[in-house]
């Protein structure tokens, strides 16, 4: 088999069903069957798919940097998936937020997203998170031409957003928020040193 | 040949121990309760030293809820005890080896009757009562939890605080060995709480020493842990080692922390919010994640025993 197909057909199917592991085990663990949610099952679920929705964002941007270090070209293949499982987790996330724990009360969701900034910056990365898997499909990436990665570019934002989100909900300890902050800034540093390091690249070379 | 072993002594047959070396009081005390029926349960409080094992004569009490109480699992792995994690089942994971006994609660300050005291002794003169009371947690969750414990005004009165105690303090144990949460400053060691005398001495707090008729688990704050059920979760300090008679306002954990959004009184009050979240309503651990959330009640219901404590007070302010 080529590579490209083996990718295409075994490495993303087994990759795809590895990622949905944690909605697997949430609805196991709502049944009884792997486990069981703790008594307050709703802050169990939200903070599940709250952390998967972070971690993944941070996934997706880590595969960049990875595959400029090892050379392994065939990790941008997953990236778009990865990222639209971020979504996945996220829309998880908003959803129990606004079903069961707000219950789809208006005027309680209105004044959480107005009145509790940390709501409020989790909802503005949620809709962002939703602009980019809507321009993800390769057709509508094409038509965009360059303001595609520009867009794109806001999943460092949208992580920085989960993060900040993360941090304000913890009631006193930081350290767990802490830790994925560090991630992202080393993230976003390794990109910030690539290109430094690529444009001096350019300039030594000749014209 | 069948071997006949002797007849088992049923547990409730054994005189404990502590009955046992006390037993002319035990005497004396049943005399005195079968002299009185008007005298409800005249016993001095035993505490049994197994974690769980079966509390001896537990009155009850008319300031008893009748909501259902939470499951026992429900009370016992869901907990807010940072001495043992942040996770809300880290205390029932990293408890287990907690050691209750020996243990000492030192009383302090500006009253008569001061000094270390052992458990036992320290719980001697006063009566086990249940007390099924909601808790409401200041995040916005709540149980009915079925406690046993002694009342906290007796404690006080017992110990002659005088004219210059006007608040009480308390500590939790402070062991980082064995409580792995304090090697994390996730708060200024050890955990202090504190309540004015007036309610101190208002007959609803207790010293709870027992759930669901047993001895506490160490989860849930044993050996003895602070109940004040019209005040948030966190003011009910868990582990006592000391309590302090003061003149002055002692500090107290989750202010030190964080006093924009944790205030001495933590009264419940759904009508001033967390400033990250509404008190309005609560969700009723154990009930179906289906079910809809309950409004929270002003004091948590407990307004008619304690709302003239701030009469003159701007709860709005004084949160």
């Amino acid at each position: 088999m080529k590579a490209l197909t083996q990718i295409r057909f075994v490495w993303k199917p087994l990759v795809f069903l590895l990622c949905l592991l944690p909605v697997a085990v949430a609805a196991g663990d709502a049944f009884g069957v792997t486990g069981s949610l703790s008594a307050n099952p709703i802050e169990d679920l939200l903070d599940r798919f709250g952390n998967w929705a972070l971690r993944f964002i941070l996934i997706a941007l880590a595969v960049t940097p990875v595959r400029r270090l090892t050379d392994w070209n065939w990790l941008s293949r997953f990236r778009r998936m990865l990222g639209l499982f971020a979504f996945f987790y996220a829309s998880l996330h908003f959803t129990v937020w606004l079903v069961l724990d707000r219950e789809l009360r208006v005027d309680d969701i209105l004044e959480d997203l107005t009145e509790r900034p940390f709501i409020t910056v989790g909802f503005v990365a949620v809709v962002l998170l939703l602009a980019l898997a809507i321009t993800s499909f390769t057709a509508i990436r094409r038509r965009m031409g360059r303001r595609w990665q520009k867009l794109h570019n806001m999943a460092y934002v949208i992580g920085a957003l989960g993060v900040w989100h993360y941090w304000w909900q913890v009631k006193n300890d930081v350290t767990e928020p802490l830790i994925y902050a560090v991630i992202l800034g080393a993230l976003l540093l390794a990109r910030v040193v690539w290109r430094q390091l690529s444009m001096g690249r350019r300039k030594r070379s000749p014209a | 040949m069948l071997i006949r072993k002797p007849a088992d002594i049923r547990p409730s047959e054994i005189t404990s121990e502590t009955n046992y070396v006390n037993r002319r009081d035990f005497i004396r005390a049943g005399a005195i309760a079968g002299g009185s029926l008007l005298a409800p349960a005249a016993m001095s409080a035993v505490v049994p030293v197994a974690t769980g094992a079966t509390l001896p004569d537990v009155a009850k009490s008319a300031f008893s809820t009748s909501e259902t109480p939470n499951s026992f699992e429900d009370i016992s792995t869901y907990n807010n005890f940072y001495e043992f994690g942040l996770g809300k089942d880290d205390p029932y994971r990293n408890a287990q080896d907690f050691k209750p006994r020996p243990w000492t609660i030192e009383v302090e300050g500006h009253a008569e009757k001061t000094g270390v005291f052992e458990f036992d002794d320290f719980m001697k003169p006063f009566d086990l009562e249940e007390r099924i009371y909601r808790m409401r947690c200041v995040e916005a969750w709540s149980m009915v939890i079925p406690w046993a414990g002694i009342s906290l005004a007796d404690v006080v009165k017992h110990f002659q605080p005088t004219s210059k105690a006007q608040y009480v303090a308390f500590e939790t144990l402070e062991d980082r060995e064995q409580m792995p949460g304090q090697r994390r400053r996730s708060l200024d060691w050890p955990y202090r709480e504190g309540l004015t005398i007036a309610e101190a001495t208002n007959p609803l707090p207790i010293l709870a020493v027992g759930i669901y008729g047993n001895a506490i688990p160490n989860q849930n704050g044993a050996p003895i842990r602070l109940v004040v059920p019209w005040k948030y979760g966190f003011k009910g300090i868990k582990s006592i080692v000391k309590i302090r008679f003061m003149s002055t306002r002692p500090e107290t954990s989750w202010n030190m922390a964080q006093a924009r959004e944790y205030g001495f009184y933590a009264n419940v009050n759904p009508e001033v919010a967390h400033p990250r979240w509404s008190q309005a309503r609560e969700r009723r651990i154990g009930a179906s994640v289906f079910a809809s959330k309950q409004n929270t009640l002003m004091f948590n219901g407990y307004g008619e025993h304690v709302a003239h404590l701030y009469k003159n007070l701007d709860l709005r302010r004084n949160f």
